[in-house]
C-alpha cells in the first residue's frame, strides 16, 4: 500500500494525542497550575487535531467529512471520527472544568481514559478489519496501535513533567515499561501478522488454477493506474529490515536510554518524544508499504 | 434507507440517433450516434446493421475521442522550412487547391506518369482509381501491397474470392473451423460474432498461429506453428486426406479444373498449357466416350484420370493427375514436414482426421432445388462442414501466394468451398481472375491529357498483360505487373517512395499520397524512408522526390514530409459511400452497401478528401469530371455518390435506385438516394434468394441475381482454379517462350516459384541470412483496440496500450536470463533496436513478437514528446529492409513474394540479446523531435469528457 | 445506509465466459463511453495526450498465461464489480455512500454523498473501484442501472453496455437469484465459479471457466496406417472404386 504522509502523520500523531490524554485521565499527569492546564490542552487537543484534519487532506471532498461520522454502526473509519470527536468534545470539557473548577475531576478522566483508548482502537480496526491486506488483517494490529499510543503518551507525558520542572520517576517508568511492551508486541505482530499470507493467489483470484499455476502476461493498461498507484506499491525487503531497524532504534532504544539514564533531564526527554515520534513515523511508512493488497495478485504478483 | 432519490433510472440517452459508418477500421460497422445537442453523447452498433449486427470493438466504441483529437489538421499547409522540419504555414483551400493544380497540369499535359498517386488505407478506390484512370496515370494503388495481397489474389485466381469481405466460414452450419495466422483481420467483428456463434454451437475450432493470444486463445486447439512454414502444413494436411481418400472427387468434377487436360510436352512452348479445342475452351475426358470435350458441355462426365493423345502424338492429361503425382510424394509426408514445421506428424495426422471426419462424416444438406450452368437440377445442396478463414500470417511471407493457395487448394479438394457448413463468398464475389480486367498503363496507353483505357490495377493472365515496354522496363514507378511481381493485383505501395528516389524506373514529379504513414509504419526501413524523403539532388539543389501532395486527417508522423497538406474530416464530418464497386460490405446470404454522411459539421478549416479530389479533377479538366463547357459536373463527393455512373443504371451505391428509389443494383440515379439510405440507418441491404445461396459460382440463380445486381452484364459460371495456367505461362516464358521475356537473372526464381500447383520454399529472408547469426523469428500482431497508428491519439485507447514490450517465449528468456521489464538488443541484418521484454510461454519456442505500430515518434500526433509510446514504444520496421541482404551475384533482391510483391513482413528474423540496463531506459533508436503543424489544439491535463452533457441532463430534469 | 441488506429480492449481475472472450478490449471502451457521460461524474482521464496517461475506467481486462511450457494456456480476463453479497466495501464506508440496493443487489455510490477516502477500494479484493481523477469520488460499475431499467431504450437494449457491444457474447446478464434464469443454467451448466472465494464476498458475477482443450486430436490409427500403406498404386485403384459408386 502507499504510504500515504496524510495518514501516516494522521495516525501517529492523533495516537500521541490520544496516549497522553489517556494518561491525563488516568491522573497520572498532574498540572501543577492553570497555565498547564492550557499547555496539556493545546498538546493533547492539538496532536489530535492536527491529525484528524491531516486524514481530512486524503480526502477527495474533505468539505463533507462530516457524513463520515453517519455510518458508526458498520464502518470503522465512522467509528473512529464518531469516537474522536467525541473525545475532543469530552477532553475538551475535561480541561474546561479543570480551568473553571480548579480541579480535574477523577471520574471524568477515567471515562476520558476509556474513549481515548477506544478511538486508538478504532484507528487501528481501520486498517485491521481489512481482509484484503493480510498483514492488517490480525489481532495484534490494535495491540500495537493502541501501545504505541500509550508508550508516545508516557515519553510525552515524562517530558512535560520535566518541562514543567517537577520530574516524577513514576512516569518514566511507566515509559520503559510501555516501549518494552510496545517493542515486544510489533516484534510479535511483525513475527505473526508479517508473515501471514491472505489465502489468496493468482490461481483463486483467477480462479483458473485447475490449469495450472498463472501468470499475469498483459496488464489491461500500460501505464500504472489509481489502484496500482494506491495499492501497488511495493518496498524491497533488503530497505524494509534497514528501516524497521532505524524504527527500533527511534521509537524504542533511544528513548529507553533516556528513560532509563537521564529521567531528570527535560530538555533530553523532550528530544526522546520528537525521536520516538520520529520513529513511530518511520514504522507507521512500513506498516503502509510492507503491506499487499490482493489486487495486486492481477497484477503480476504471485502471492 | 440508501439514498436513491437522486437516481434516475431512466434518463433520456440523447435527442436524437444519426446512423452512418464507422471508419475505425476496414469491417465498416454501422453505428448509431446518440446526439445531444451539438455532442456525442455514445456511439454503439447498429443491431440492423449487416457486418456488425449491433456490436461495436473498443476502437468503434472509443470514436469520441477519435473524432475529437486535439491531432486533427486545422487547415491547408504549405511547407515553408526543410522537408521534416515540420514548419508549414497555414494557408487557404484556393490557395492549396491552385497550388496543387499548377504542379499537376503540366505533367498531365507532358508525362501523366510523372504523378505517382497512392492512396493507402482509402476507402474510395472506386473514386481514387477512377481519377487516376482519368489522369492518366498508371502509377495508382492503395496499400494491398504492403498489406494482405498474397491472400487477396491467391483467393482471385484459384477459387475467384478470398476472405474477409470477400466470404466468410458459414459460421451457422459448419462442423470445423480453422484459422491460420489471424490475430484481428479486416472482418472484426463478424469473426468475433462467428466464434461466438460456434462456441454456442459447441463447435470445434483450430488455431494455426505462432502466438497464442485472441482468436488462438480461445481456440480449442492451438497449432503454435513455426513462421513462414504454414505451406508445407497444409500441404501435408492434403498428403494425408488423399493418400486416405478423403477429398471430394463429385465436387472435384464438377466444380474444378481436376479434370481439365494438361499437355504434356516438356521443353516445348505448350507444355502445362490446357488442352483447348479450336473454340479455345479447355477439354475434359467424357468418361462415356473416353474422347476429348469442352470442360462446360452438358451431361457429360469428365475422367480424372487417364490421357489422351492428338494426332501429332502430343499427350495430355487431367490436372488432376499431376496433383496425386505432386502431392503424394513423400516429401509431405508428416514426418518429413515436421522438422520444418515444428509440428509433430502425430498432430498433423490428428488435424487431417478432423477434417476428414467433419467433411465426410456430418455433411450438411439444405433441401433447396437448384439448377446448376449446365442446366442439370439438383434437389439439394451439400456440403462439407469444414470451413477455414486466413489472413496476414500466411500471407505477409514471401511464400505466402502459393501457401495461400495451398489453402484454397485444401479447400476445394475436401469440397468445402461455397458448399453449406463450409466457406461462403460475400457477393458480388465470387469472381475470378480472367472476368476482373486486365490493368491499363502500358507504355503506349500512357499519352499526354488522355484518359488511361482502362483501370490502373487488374489481374493479368499471362505474361502479355505485364505493364512492361520492350526492353522490359516496367511503365509503373512500383514495378507493379513487373517481372519483379507479375501478379500483383493491389500494386506496390512500398516501393513507390525508393523507387523514385533511385530513378528506377523513372524520376516522379509529383508524390501525391492519402492516408498512409510512409514515413513510420507502413513503410520497411523507417529511417532509410525518412532520407529519401529528404534527400536532395546536389546537382538542382531541389528534393530528389520534388514535390509531395499529402491529405491526411491527423498530425501524425508523415505530415512533416510534405509540402502541401490537405487536411482532411474525420469520419463523422464527411460523406463516404462504402461501395460495391469498391471493397464492400456485404454478408454471405445479403447485398448491402453503406454511406457516411455529415453527422456533426466540422470546426476547422477541413475538407473531405473525396470532395477535394474531385474539385482538382475539375480544375484540371478530366474528363468525366467536368462537362462540356469545362465546368465542374459534381458539387462534391455527396452529388458524386448520386449521380455518377460507371455504366448505365450503375453508380456508386446499389441502393434506392430509380426515379422512385425502388430499384436496386440497376436503375437510374435518384436525387433522394442519400436520404433514403440515412432514413434506413445509413445502409441498404437485400437478401439472395434461397436457391443462389450456395454454389454461385455454378449456380444458375445466383448468376441471374448477379446480373440482375449488376455484378456482371452475363452470367460468369466458372471452375475453380487448382492448376493454375497463368502461373504455368510466366514459367514458361522463364524456360525461354513467347516474346515477352524476363530479366536473365530472374529465369531461374520465376521457374522455382511460379508453379501451376501451389509449393513450399523456404521464406527468402530466412534462406539470405544465416540460421546461426539470426536464429530468430519476429512478428507482430495487430492490438483488437488499436488501429495503426492512429489508434494512438486516442485518449481512451491509449491507456489500454500506450507501449509495447517484446513477448518472449520462456525458454528464450531462460537462456538469455532476463525477467519481464528487462531490455535487450534485437539485432537483424538490417538493424538493431533496444526494447523491453515480458515472458510468455503460449508462443512457438524460435519466435519472438511484439504488437504492431505501438511505437510512436516523439512530438507527433500532438502526443507528448515523453510519451511511453515513444519512450518504451517501438516498431520492428526498423529491422525490416525492403531488399534482402545481398545475394551471390551481387543483386540485392526485393523482400517481397516473387509472385505479387507482398512485403514480407513475417520474414524477419533476428538475434537478441541482454541489454545492460540504465536508470530510464529509452528505445532505441530514438528518432529526433517532430514539430507539431501550426495552429494545433491544445491538449488538456484533465479530460472529462461528457461533463457539459450531464450538466445539460440535470438542468433538463430540473 | 452502510449496513447491508439481509437479502436482495433479485441479484442482478453478469456471468463471464472466459472460454469465448478475446480480449478485445471492447466492454472496457463501450463501457467508459456510456458511463462518462451518464451516472454521476465524468470518467475523467488526467495526462491524456501526456506521458502518464490514466483514467476511471470501471471494467478492465487483463491476459493471464496458466499452466508450463507448450502446455500453458492464454485467458483473457475482464474483471468489473462483482455487486458481492457480502460486500465489504458498503460496510466500511463512512458516509453511507456506497450501498447495495435491496431490491436488485446492485451495489451503487452515492456520488454526493462520497468523501472520496478510498477506504471502499482497499476493502475490495478485486479492484472493482477506482477513484475519479479530477471529481475525487469513488467509481465503481453501475451495472448501468441507467440502461437496465429506462424506458426510453428498446427492450432487448436494457442491458449493460458492456454486454451489449460483446462481439462474442462473453457476457450475460441476469438476475442469479432465479434458478431459471439463463444465467443461473450457464453457471449450472457450465460450472460458473466465484472469484477469490475465500475473501467472502459471496460475489454475484459468476465465471465460466476455458473448457478443457483437446490439445491433441485422438489419434486415429486406421488414418495413419492408411496413409502410410498407400501407394501410389493404391490411391488409383481407390479412385477407380470411388469413381464406381459415384452416382450419375
Ligand atoms: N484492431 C485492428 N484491426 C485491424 C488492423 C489494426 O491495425 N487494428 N489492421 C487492419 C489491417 S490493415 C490488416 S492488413 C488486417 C490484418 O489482420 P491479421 O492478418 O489478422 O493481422 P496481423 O496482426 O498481421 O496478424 C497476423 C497473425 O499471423 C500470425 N503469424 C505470423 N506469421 C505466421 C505464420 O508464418 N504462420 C501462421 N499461421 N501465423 C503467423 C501472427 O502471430 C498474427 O497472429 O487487420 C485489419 N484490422
Ligand atoms: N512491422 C509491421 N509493419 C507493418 C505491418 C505489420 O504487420 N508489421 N502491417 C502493414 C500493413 S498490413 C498496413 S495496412 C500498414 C498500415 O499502415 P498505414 O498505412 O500507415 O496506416 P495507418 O497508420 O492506419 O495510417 C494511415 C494514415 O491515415 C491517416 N488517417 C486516418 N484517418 C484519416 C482520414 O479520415 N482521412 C485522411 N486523409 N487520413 C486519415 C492517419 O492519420 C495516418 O497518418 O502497416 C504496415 N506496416
Ligand atoms: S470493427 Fe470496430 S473499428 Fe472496425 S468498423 Fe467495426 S466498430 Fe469500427
Ligand atoms: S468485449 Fe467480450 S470478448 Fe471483448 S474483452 Fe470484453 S468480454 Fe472479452
Ligand atoms: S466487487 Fe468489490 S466493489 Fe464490487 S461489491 Fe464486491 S467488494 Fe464491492
Ligand atoms: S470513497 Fe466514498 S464510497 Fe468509498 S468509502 Fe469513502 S465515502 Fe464511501
Ligand atoms: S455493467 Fe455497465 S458499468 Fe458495469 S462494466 Fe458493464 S458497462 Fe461498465
Ligand atoms: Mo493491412
Amino acid at each position: 500500500m502507499r504510504p500515504a504522509a496524510s495518514l501516516i502523520i494522521f495516525t501517529t500523531l492523533s495516537g500521541l494525542g490520544l496516549g497522553l490524554t489517556v494518561l491525563i485521565g488516568l491522573g497520572l499527569l498532574a498540572a501543577t497550575s492553570p497555565e498547564w492546564v492550557i499547555i496539556h490542552a493545546a498538546v493533547s487537543l492539538g496532536l489530535i487535531g492536527v491529525g484528524v484534519l491531516s486524514s481530512t487532506l486524503h480526502l477527495g471532498h474533505p468539505e463533507r467529512a462530516w457524513r463520515a461520522l453517519s455510518q458508526w454502526r458498520s464502518s470503522w473509519l465512522s467509528r473512529e471520527g464518531v469516537m474522536a470527536a467525541l473525545t475532543t468534545i469530552v477532553l475538551a470539557g475535561y480541561f474546561l472544568d479543570h480551568l473553571i473548577s480548579g480541579q480535574a475531576r477523577p471520574w471524568l478522566g477515567i471515562i476520558l481514559s476509556i474513549m481515548s483508548l477506544i478511538t486508538i482502537y478504532s484507528t487501528a480496526m481501520i486498517y485491521a478489519s481489512l481482509k484484503t491486506i493480510a498483514r492488517w488483517h490480525h489481532i495484534l494490529t490494535p495491540v500495537v496501535f493502541v501501545v504505541l499510543a500509550l508508550a508516545g503518551g508516557c515519553l510525552l507525558a515524562a517530558a512535560l513533567e520535566g518541562l514543567a520542572g517537577n520530574p516524577t520517576i513514576a512516569l518514566s517508568q511507566w515509559g520503559i515499561g510501555m516501549i518494552a511492551v510496545a517493542s515486544l508486541i510489533k516484534i510479535l505482530w511483525w513475527n505473526l501478522a508479517g508473515s501471514k499470507g491472505s489465502g489468496s493467489t493468482p490461481e483463486t483470484a483467477t480462479g483458473l488454477g485447475a490449469l495450472g499455476k498463472v501468470r499475469m502476461i498483459m496488464p489491461p493498461h500500460s501505464e500504472e493506474n489509481w489502484l496500482q498507484h494506491e495499492m501497488g506499491f511495493v518496498v524491497a525487503r533488503k530497505h524494509a529490515l534497514r528501516l524497521a531497524v532505524i524504527a527500533f532504534i527511534l521509537a524504542a532504544i533511544i528513548p529507553l536510554l533516556v528513560l532509563g539514564l537521564y529521567p531528570h533531564s527535560a530538555a533530553l526527554l523532550v528530544l526522546a518524544a520528537l525521536v520516538h515520534l520520529a520513529g513511530v513515523i518511520v514504522e507507521r511508512w512500513l506498516f503502509f508499504a510492507e503491506a499487499k493488497h490482493t489486487v495486486t495478485l492481477y497484477y503480476g504478483d504471485q502471492h | 434507507m440508501p439514498d436513491d432519490k437522486n437516481l434516475n433510472l431512466s434518463p433520456e440517452p440523447s435527442d436524437r440517433i444519426a446512423k452512418t459508418t464507422c471508419y475505425m477500421c476496414a469491417c465498416r460497422c454501422g453505428i448509431n450516434v446518440h446526439m445531444k445537442g451539438d455532442e456525442i453523447r455514445y456511439i454503439e452498433g447498429n443491431r440492423d446493421h449487416p457486418v456488425n449486427q449491433g456490436v461495436l470493438c473498443a476502437k468503434g466504441s472509443a470514436g469520441i475521442m477519435q473524432h475529437l483529437s486535439p491531432a486533427r489538421l486545422q487547415s491547408p499547409l504549405k511547407r515553408i522550412g526543410k522537408r521534416g522540419e515540420g514548419k508549414f504555414a497555414p494557408i487557404s483551400w484556393e490557395e492549396a487547391m491552385e497550388l496543387a493544380t499548377s504542379w499537376l497540369k503540366p505533367i498531365r499535359e507532358n508525362d501523366p506518369k510523372k504523378l505517382a498517386f497512392f492512396t493507402g488505407r482509402d476507402q474510395s478506390q472506386a473514386l481514387t482509381g477512377w481519377w487516376a484512370q482519368q489522369f492518366g496515370t498508371p502509377n495508382f494503388a492503395a496499400h494491398g501491397g504492403f498489406c494482405s495481397v498474397n491472400m487477396a489474389a491467391a483467393g482471385i485466381y484459384t477459387i475467384g474470392g478470398a476472405f474477409w469481405e470477400f466470404g466468410s466460414p458459414d459460421w451457422e452450419r459448419t462442423e470445423l473451423f480453422l484459422l491460420f495466422g489471424v490475430a484481428e483481420d479486416h472482418d472484426s467483428n463478424p469473426i468475433k460474432i462467428g466464434l461466438g456463434k460456434l462456441k454456442d454451437r459447441g463447435i470445434r475450432t483450430i488455431s494455426v498461429n505462432p502466438v497464442q493470444t485472441g482468436y488462438s486463445a480461445v481456440a480449442d486447439d492451438w497449432v503454435g506453428i513455426t513462421p513462414g512454414t504454414d505451406g508445407l502444413l497444409i500441404m501435408s494436411l492434403i498428403h494425408v486426406l488423399m493418400k486416405t481418400g478423403h477429398i471430394d472427387l463429385d465436387y472435384l468434377m464438377r466444380y474444378t479444373n481436376a479434370p481439365w487436360l494438361v499437355i504434356r510436352n516438356p521443353g516445348q512452348s505448350d507444355d502445362g498449357l490446357f488442352l483447348r479445342d479450336k473454340d479455345n475452351k479447355p477439354q475434359v475426358i467424357d468418361s462415356k466416350t473416353g474422347r476429348p470435350v469442352a470442360f462446360d458441355k452438358g451431361g457429360i462426365r469428365p475422367q480424372l484420370k487417364g490421357e489422351v493423345k492428338n494426332k501429332s502424338g502430343l499427350i495430355a492429361v487431367p490436372s488432376f493427375m499431376l496433383m496425386v503425382e505432386e502431392w503424394l510424394d513423400e516429401q509431405y509426408s508428416p514426418e518429413a514436414t515436421e522438422a520444418n514445421t515444428g509440428i509433430p506428424a502425430a498432430r498433423v495426422y490428428g488435424l487431417a482426421k478432423s477434417i476428414a471426419e467433419a467433411a465426410f462424416s456430418r455433411q450438411v444438406v439444405i433441401d433447396e432445388p437448384w439448377v446448376d450452368w449446365k442446366g442439370e437440377r439438383h434437389e439439394q445442396m451439400i456440403g462439407r462442414p469444414v470451413s477455414m478463414h486466413a489472413m496476414r500470417g500466411i500471407s505477409a511471407h514471401s511464400n505466402g501466394f502459393q501457401t495461400c493457395r495451398a489453402l484454397h487448394v485444401l479447400q476445394i479438394l475436401i469440397g468445402s468451398v461455397e458448399t453449406p457448413g463450409g466457406f461462403r463468398f460475400k457477393p458480388p464475389y465470387p469472381k475470378p481472375a480472367h472476368i476482373h480486367p486486365r490493368p491499363a498503363g502500358k507504355a503506349d496507353q500512357v499519352k499526354p491529357n488522355t484518359p488511361l483505357p482502362g483501370a490502373p490495377l487488374g489481374y493479368v493472365l499471362s505474361p502479355d498483360d505485364l505493364l512492361v515496354d520492350a526492353d522490359g522496363t516496367p511503365s509503373r514507378i512500383d514495378k507493379a505487373y513487373s517481372w519483379d511481381a507479375p501478379l500483383s493485383a493491389h500494386g506496390l505501395m512500398h516501393m513507390v517512395i525508393s523507387n523514385a528516389y533511385a530513378g528506377d524506373p523513372y524520376k516522379v514529379d509529383v508524390l501525391f499520397m492519402y492516408m498512409a504513414n510512409m514515413a513510420w509504419n507502413s513503410s520497411m526501413n523507417t529511417r532509410g524512408v525518412i532520407d529519401m524523403l529528404t534527400e536532395k539532388d546536389p546537382a538542382t539543389g531541389d528534393y530528389i522526390i520534388p514535390k509531395i501532395i499529402y491529405s491526411d486527417a491527423y498530425s501524425s508522423e508523415m505530415v512533416a514530409y510534405a509540402d502541401l497538406i490537405l487536411p482532411d474530416t474525420t469520419y463523422l464530418e464527411r460523406h463516404d459511400c462504402i461501395s460495391l464497386l469498391d471493397r464492400p460490405i456485404c454478408e454471405p446470404d445479403t447485398v448491402a452497401d453503406a454511406i457516411r454522411w455529415p453527422v456533426v459539421e466540422p470546426d476547422r478549416d477541413v475538407r473531405g478528401f473525396q470532395s477535394v479530389l474531385l474539385d482538382l479533377g475539375a480544375r484540371l479538366g478530366l474528363p468525366g469530371m467536368v462537362d462540356a463547357d469545362g465546368k465542374p459536373l459534381y458539387a462534391d463527393y455527396a452529388d458524386y455518390m448520386t449521380t455518377h455512373q460507371r455504366k448505365p443504371g450503375i453508380g456508386p451505391l446499389a441502393g434506392f435506385r430509380g426515379k422512385k428509389g425502388d430499384k436496386a443494383g440497376r436503375g437510374e440515379p435518384n436525387a433522394e438516394q442519400i436520404n433514403a439510405y440515412i432514413e434506413h440507418g445509413g445502409f441498404w441491404s437485400e437478401e439472395l434468394p434461397e436457391n443462389a445461396r450456395f454454389f454461385k459460382m455454378a449456380n444458375s440463380h445466383y448468376q441471374d441475381f448477379a446480373v440482375r445486381m449488376g455484378f456482371y452484364d452475363k452470367p460468369e459460371p466458372y471452375c475453380f482454379q487448382i492448376y493454375s495456367e497463368e502461373l504455368q505461362k510466366f514459367r514458361l516464358a522463364a524456360e525461354g517462350h513467347g516474346k515477352i521475356q524476363p530479366p536473365e537473372h530472374m529465369r531461374q526464381q520465376i521457374k522455382t516459384c511460379f508453379t501451376p500447383l501451389p509449393i513450399w520454399y523456404e521464406p527468402f529472408e530466412g534462406s539470405a541470412v544465416d540460421a546461426n547469426t539470426y536464429p530468430i523469428h519476429a512478428l507482430t500482431q495487430r492490438p483488437m483496440a488499436m488501429y495503426h497508428s492512429w489508434g494512438s491519439q486516442n485518449p481512451w485507447l491509449r491507456q489500454i496500450h500506450g507501449h509495447n514490450p517484446l513477448f518472449i517465449p520462456g525458454n528464450l528468456a531462460r537462456s538469455l536470463d532476463v525477467q519481464d521489464g528487462d531490455w535487450v538488443w534485437v539485432a537483424s541484418h538490417h538493424g538493431k533496436i533496444k526494447v523491453p521484454v515480458a515472458i510468455m510461454e503460449g508462443i512457438n519456442p524460435n519466435t519472438v513478437w511484439t504488437w504492431n505500430a505501438i511505437g510512436k515518434r516523439r512530438g507527433a500526433w500532438q502526443l507528448d514528446a515523453d510519451a511511453p509510446e515513444a519512450r518504451k514504444g517501438f516498431l520492428l520496421n526498423h529491422l525490416i529492409h525492403e531488399l534482402l541482404p545481398m545475394k551471390g551475384d551481387g543483386l540485392r533482391w526485393s523482400n517481397s513474394d516473387p509472385i505479387t510483391g507482398q512485403a514480407a513482413w513475417y520474414d524477419l528474423k533476428v538475434n537478441i540479446t541482454k541489454a545492460t540496463a540504465s536508470d530510464n531506459p529509452v528505445i532505441e533508436p530514438d528518432f529526433p523531435i517532430l514539430a507539431a503543424p501550426p495552429n494545433m489544439a491544445e491538449t488538456p491535463k484533465i479530460l472529462r469528457y461528457g461533463d457539459t452533457i450531464i450538466a445539460t441532463s440535470k438542468r433538463e430534469k430540473k | 445506509m452502510t449496513c447491508l441488506p439481509s437479502s436482495t429480492e433479485k441479484k442482478l449481475g453478469l456471468v463471464i465466459d472466459l472460454d469465448i472472450c478475446v480480449g478485445c478490449q471492447a466492454c472496457v471502451v463501450n463501457c467508459k463511453e456510456w458511463n462518462t457521460a451518464g451516472y454521476g461524474a465524468p470518467l475523467a482521464d488526467s495526462d491524456p495526450y501526456g506521458a502518464h496517461p490514466t483514467g476511471a475506467w470501471l471494467n478492465r481486462v487483463h491476459a493471464f498465461e496458466a499452466g508450463e511450457a507448450a502446455k500453458a494456456r492464454v485467458v483473457h480476463f475482464p474483471k468489473s464489480c462483482l455487486h458481492c453479497d457480502d460486500a465489504p466495501c458498503v460496510t466500511v464506508c463512512p458516509t453511507g455512500a456506497s450501498y447495495k440496493r435491496q431490491e436488485d443487489g446492485i451495489v451503487l455510490v452515492n456520488e454526493d454523498w462520497c468523501i472520496g477516502c478510498g477506504l471502499c477500494a482497499w476493502s475490495c479484493p478485486y479492484g472493482a473501484r477506482e477513484m475519479d481523477p479530477a471529481e475525487g469520488v469513488m467509481k465503481k460499475c453501475t451495472l448501468c442501472i441507467d440502461r437496465i431499467y429506462n424506458t426510453h431504450l428498446e427492450e432487448e437494449d436494457r442491458v449493460p453496455a458492456c454486454v451489449r457491444t460483446c462481439p462474442t457474447s462473453a457476457r450475460h446478464f441476469g438476475d442469479l437469484n432465479d434458478p431459471t434464469s439463463d444465467v443461473s443454467m450457464l453457471v449450472a451448466e457450465r460450472g460458473g465459479y466465484d472469484l477469490m472465494p475465500e475473501q467472502d464476498t459471496k460475489p454475484v458475477n459468476k465465471y465460466l471457466p476455458p473448457r478443457p482443450r483437446p490439445r491433441h486430436e485422438s489419434e486415429d490409427v486406421d488414418l495413419v496406417s492408411m496413409a502410410k500403406k498407400t501407394t501410389p498404386k493404391g490411391f488409383w485403384k481407390w479412385l477407380d472404386q470411388a469413381l464406381d459408386q459415384l452416382p450419375g
